[in-house]
């Protein structure tokens, strides 16, 4: 029986945090569509993920693209297929690599900022002081950081795309011995808009959950130092995992069938 | 003390799980007056603050401010009403990324929609009435000791002309001197704005100084009010014994939580 009751109270809990934060997400995008709007908060926002993430995506793209070519090439140099490097390494980058791996270095990254500032400005009261300066806090400190992860992560993951690909052709081209033309050629050859679109959709998908989570977990962090720990590393956790999760299902909507 | 009061709490019961923290709250504060809640740590003066302010919720009773019932009242109302309000924290809760003046001036531009360069104007007014210099302004709040951390946020509790200010354990942590320049800047500011004051400290130096009445919060209830010139011989065992200190009483010291 204790073993049941245990069971049902991690499942009960389970409940309580997906209603409280869905109840959070609905709460902060309809401050997003609502005014008061705050365009400075919007802006340093978006430079914060836009612009300072793009050395680590960069590097992440550029080595994955590298990385991902010599691997092609080794292995299907078995079945003499090594012309299919290109096509390969465009496909799988635009597609997958780039979203993912940017998306989980974001959330590192900017994840983990924004529960560590927003959870310092609630134990330190400064969440409470907005309120009482007539300032809602989720269109203050939410609504700015959901909108720039929205907009900024397929930022990030279109320069990621092109980095990736230019990795894949250095080692193509310096280290593998392709012919540029040919490489570039069978890098267009099959490359469809569908396939940056879905790797932006999902961009877009994972910068919101990014946001939400380092936000959420921000929101409600309690007891000092150890709760903004605590929320920081949560909100890093849980936004990989809604990550790979959400991949899972934008790819089943995409390509499917 | 005639017509609505300007604070009126009646029946107020709030709870967090099984601890029972406010049990039964009733205190009347008229226009103009100037209260002092003292009582030991733990005892729910903060709770009482906040659910004044609406940052929490009581399960039961009737809050109102001018007449106005504000438990459950709807966002956008409680926005309105926070415009009578200015607080100062316990920790001072300023705005670690904004400057000095940006955090006096927060209420006035953000809450009131105010142009940036006449809310410096008035920021550093405020912040010359609390005794600090213009160039204290272009500072930012990590660069303060806790003395003038204290001062910028009551300049910035004052910025707005508020008529109704919250002072939460404004000494705390200031030694004495320090604490008494502050206990000595909230009479004259208050006295100034014609404000309605409502405290919650236990500091008694502290709590003599600024209030008219006093009330004593013990386990939930008011156990006391009374004019602060009578607190000495409140002929209230509870209120001797918090008042002179002792250990040795009818309040007993719970150690563990």
């Amino acid at each position: 029986m204790d073993f049941l009751a245990t069971v049902g109270r991690a499942f009960l809990a389970f409940l309580s945090h997906v209603g409280r934060l869905s109840a959070f997400a609905g709460t902060a995008v309809s401050h997003v569509v609502r005014p008061p709007f705050y365009p400075r908060l919007l802006l340093r926002s978006m430079i914060e993920i836009g612009y300072y993430s793009l050395p680590v995506v960069g590097l992440t793209a550029v080595f994955t693209g590298m990385v991902l070519a010599l691997q092609s090439y080794s292995g299907f140099s078995r079945f003499a297929a090594e012309g299919a490097v290109a096509t390969v390494v465009v496909l799988s980058v635009t597609r997958e690599l780039a979203p993912v791996l940017a998306g989980l270095m974001v959330a590192g990254r900017i994840g983990a900022s924004m529960a560590a500032e927003i959870g310092t400005m609630r134990v330190t009261e400064q969440i409470d002081a907005l309120t009482t300066l007539s300032t809602n806090p989720f269109k203050y400190l939410v609504a700015p950081r959901l909108l720039a992860g929205l907009v900024m992560v397929p930022f990030l993951v279109l320069v990621a795309d092109i980095i990736g690909v230019f990795g894949g052709y250095i080692v193509g081209i310096y280290k593998l011995g392709f012919n540029p033309a040919s490489y570039l050629a069978r890098t267009w050859e099959y490359l469809e808009p569908l396939d940056v679109i879905s790797g932006l959709t999902k961009a877009a998908v994972f910068g919101f959950l990014i946001s939400l989570m380092g936000c959420y977990h921000g929101y409600y962090s309690r007891g000092g130092a150890q709760g903004v720990g605590t929320a920081t590393t949560n909100s890093v956790v849980s936004a990989a995992i809604m990550i790979l999760v959400f991949n899972y299902i934008i790819t089943a909507l995409y390509f499917g069938k | 003390m005639s017509g609505t009061p300007k604070i009126k709490l009646t029946d107020v019961h709030k709870s967090f799980g099984q601890k029972v923290v406010l049990d039964g709250v009733d205190l009347s504060i008229a226009r103009g007056e100037s209260v002092v809640v003292i009582g030991g740590s733990g005892t729910g003066k903060s709770v009482m603050l906040k659910s004044i302010l609406g940052i929490l919720r009581p399960e039961r009773g009737s809050i109102t401010v001018d007449g106005e019932e504000v438990i459950g009242m709807r966002s956008k109302d409680r926005d309105r009403m926070m415009l009578k309000f200015g607080m100062l924290f316990q920790g001072a809760a300023l705005f670690d990324s904004l400057r000095v003046w940006e955090n006096v001036a927060f209420g006035l531009i953000q809450g009131r929609g105010m142009e940036r360069a006449k809310a410096r104007d008035i920021a550093i007014e405020k912040l010359s009435q609390v005794g600090l210099a213009e160039s204290a302004g272009d500072l930012f709040p990590a660069e303060l000791s806790g003395g003038m951390q204290k001062r910028v946020a009551l300049a910035r509790a004052i910025a707005a002309s508020p008529e109704i200010i919250f002072f939460d354990e404004p000494t705390t942590g200031l030694d004495p001197i320090m604490a008494d320049v502050i206990n000595g800047l909230i009479v004259k500011c208050t006295r100034e704005l014609g404000a309605t004051a409502l405290s919650i400290t236990h500091d008694m130096a502290s709590a003599r100084k600024i209030a008219d009445r006093i009330a004593m919060l013990y386990k939930g209830r008011l156990i006391w009010v009374g004019p602060a010139a009578t607190v000495d011989h409140s002929g209230n065992e509870f209120v001797d014994q918090f008042i002179h200190g002792r250990a040795q009483g009818p309040i007993t010291m719970e150690l563990r939580a």
